[in-house]
């Protein structure tokens, strides 16, 4: 607790455009931030019978059906790696990230009665819904973990970039979370997009199929797409079986960076009217 | 004089009327992002366009530290949109507010409980959502739990908790923000009548320590009672500041010019999409409408509205107030024993109430319509919508009807039954 003499002087007035994050005050709320982070854990499978079991659940049906449909059926190749490993790498990430995108996207609108009665910096609010997806990744982690001993693959020294990639990740979701949760206050039609746009994300990202399907001098394209590079390098970082595509790594790193500054900006911009137009 | 706690400039906050933003598409929006991606939203600082509506015009006052300011005004009359700017949920259109020292608001009690968490995980959260810090909670838990007398179900989750129960919780984790401003906008009408002294109470000793309030309410006792100094907003602007007392006579007298009687278009009744309060009204025993209603004689108090969805908890009443602001009685329909009530019809319902004679003193009274969800939250909490006189002739006494007719003290005038004892 603070035993300043002086009183803080607080100054209401009406700030135009562009206001710059205020970080000071988000690091005075961090403890809200942590009990908004607590509640979505603790909510989120209470009145289940399987509860945490979810988190294993999801991808590992998911890469058991596409290991069935595309790995035995459509034979999509898998850089030489056991298809069932190869997908959940994938997987893995990317669950997370379609988790937290579609959290946070609506977790502005899920908390509508806080924003119009209670201030607090809005950017908790898509923030906790993207920290507390990681829960979920953590967990489906140790299948991962499982399934290297199972297919008796042991990471290298690659595997301390997994961190920086998890990192990445979360800043990806964070900076598209904020762009849609912001425009979901505003356009409820974004509520329905998301789904939708998940769906053809997982589509243009290297989960079912590896990157080296595209011919080469294409796959920056493919990399555009933040989850492109990261993904590569995740299962690169993980399973040791191809070395790390630098380039293609920093080419998402800098569309995460544009996504993030740009989803900050434009909610920092309207940050001040969602209590208003909520 | 002590130092200036806040200060409030020329305050202006202009809403766009209708649906949010009526003729704005995504893609128009995202036309005009690119276009001009630095130029300032339309609805902040520019000339606002004519299909606004000013929620507050030019407010300017001061508050000292320690002072207690009672706000009131009718239904939109910027009550409201005056504390969310200081709380900084909304942005003024103009004017600016200066506040010295940490600032708590409680618009609404119990914005942020979760419904499947317990009781103490409630506490955690929304103390944090109010703005105490965990160590700040956890001191002060016990004594949370004691205020809310609810030791035994702090494991349960709230979901099963009754909704007195609900509220309490959320009360007595409010009433524990020690923060040195405070605003405050109609959160003692909660819980039962015995809680609601309770917080009342509370209320004396935040205002006995000291504390800076802003307080909002329809309760003209309560405004009384708590606050030295009040403040009358009509239309967004202060219409009058200064002592409480005066100034809720002040507002009482300027909302009725003697009716009997108001009648609501049903687009713009008051109310939600469920209910809707139609018409209320004062009868004479012939279903006359009076507005000079002799003591003698019973009157009646008919409400008019529309229900589309039948509720069990909806209580539909009102307060009679006298023209101080002293509430005399508040009648539900539930008051009862509950084979007597009146069943609610999906459409329209016209229920009356007959208050009897031989009770009220001679004056000027109020009437305020509340239609409400049993000890959860109103749909209509209108302030002194009627205005009538009570004529006093119901003496049978000779004393009483020539010495006392027009000075007789007291709210009320029943005449009680006197006996001789030996």
């Amino acid at each position: 607790m603070q035993t300043s003499i002086e009183p803080t002087i607080t100054i209401i007035k009406p700030k135009p455009g562009w206001v710059p994050i205020h970080f000071s005050e988000l690091w005075s709320y961090r403890e809200l931030l942590y009990f908004l982070v607590v509640r979505d854990l603790k909510v989120r499978y209470k009145q289940t019978v399987l509860g945490g079991l979810w988190a294993i659940i999801q991808p590992l049906f998911t890469m058991l059906v596409f290991t069935f449909f595309f790995g035995k059926l459509a034979k999509i190749p898998s850089d030489g790696i056991p298809y069932p490993i190869f997908v959940y790498a994938g997987l893995l990430p990317w669950t997370y990230f379609s988790n937290a995108l579609s959290n946070s996207g609506n977790s502005l609108v899920g908390n509508a009665n806080l924003i119009a009665k209670v201030y607090f910096p809005r950017l908790l609010i898509p923030g906790s819904a993207v920290l507390s997806a990681l829960m979920d990744f953590a967990v489906s982690f140790l299948v991962l973990a499982g399934l290297l001993i199972y297919y008796r693959i042991a990471p290298g020294p690659e595997m301390a970039l997994v961190p920086v990639l998890i990192l990445l990740t979360v800043f990806c979701a964070l900076g598209v979370g904020l762009w849609l949760s912001a425009l979901n206050a505003q356009y409820r039609d974004i509520r329905y997009a998301i789904p939708f746009l998940i769906q053809i994300w997982l589509f243009v990202s290297p989960v079912i199929y590896p990157i080296s399907l595209v011919a080469p001098k294409w796959q920056w394209l493919l990399a555009l797409n933040p989850m492109g590079g990261i993904i590569t390098a995740f299962r690169a970082a993980l399973l040791g079986h191809q070395p790390i595509d630098w380039f293609l790594l920093h080419i998402s790193a800098l569309t995460t960076l544009f996504f993030l500054g740009s989803g900050l900006f434009y909610f920092r911009r309207t940050e001040k009217t969602f209590a208003d137009i909520i | 004089m002590s130092e200036l706690a806040l200060k409030v400039e020329n305050l202006s906050k202009c809403y766009r009327l209708g649906e949010r933003e009526p003729y704005r598409t995504l893609r128009e929006s995202l036309a005009r992002m690119f276009s001009a991606p630095f130029a300032s939203r339309p609805n902040s600082s520019q000339a606002p366009a004519a299909d606004t509506v000013w929620a507050l015009r030019e407010v300017s006052f001061e508050v000292h530290q320690g002072e207690v300011i009672g706000i009131i005004g009718r239904n939109g009359a910027g009550k409201s949109t005056l504390l969310k700017i200081l709380a900084k949920i909304t942005e003024p259109t103009s004017g600016r507010a200066e506040i010295r020292g940490r600032i708590g608001s409680l618009l609404e009690i119990g914005t942020g409980f979760h419904p499947e968490l317990t009781g103490r995980e409630n506490i955690f959260l929304y103390g944090a959502i109010l703005g105490m810090s965990r160590a700040e909670i956890r001191r002060k838990f016990d004594e949370i739990v004691a205020f809310a007398e609810l030791e035994k179900f702090m494991d349960t989750p709230v979901k099963r908790y009754s909704s007195g129960m609900y509220m309490r919780l959320a009360f007595a984790v409010a009433a524990h923000l020690e923060t040195e401003i405070l605003l405050i906008d109609e959160v003692l009408a909660v819980g039962d009548g015995q809680f609601q002294k309770k917080c009342l109470a509370k209320m004396g000793d935040v205002v006995q320590a000291g504390r800076t309030i802003l307080f909002v309410s329809h309760n003209m006792q309560a405004i009384q009672s708590l606050c030295k100094s009040a403040l009358h907003l009509n239309a967004g602007t202060i219409t009058a500041m200064g002592d409480s007392r005066s100034i809720v006579s002040g507002y009482l007298a300027s909302l009725s010019s003697m009716r009997s009687e108001k009648t609501w278009p049903p687009q713009s009744a008051p109310g939600n999409d469920e209910i809707r309060l139609l018409q209320i009204r004062v009868l004479d025993e012939n279903g006359r409408d009076c507005n000079i209603c002799p003591s003698s004689k019973d009157f009646y108090v008919e409400i008019r509205f529309l229900a589309n969805t039948i509720y069990p908890a909806l209580c539909v009443g009102f307060d009679l107030v006298t023209a101080e602001g002293t509430v005399v009685a508040r009648s539900y329909q539930t008051d009862p024993a509950p084979e007597e009530w009146p069943q609610t019809q999906i459409g329209e319902n016209r229920w009356q109430c007959r208050v009897p004679k031989g009770l009220l003193n001679a004056g000027l009274y109020y009437l305020s319509p509340k239609i409400g969800m049993h000890n959860l939250y109103w749909i209509v909490d209108l302030d002194a919508i009627l205005q009538f006189e009570i004529i006093l002739d119901h003496g049978v006494s000779p004393f009483w009807n020539v010495l006392n007719e027009k000075n007789r003290p007291g709210v009320i005038a029943p005449i009680f039954n006197w006996k001789e004892v030996r």
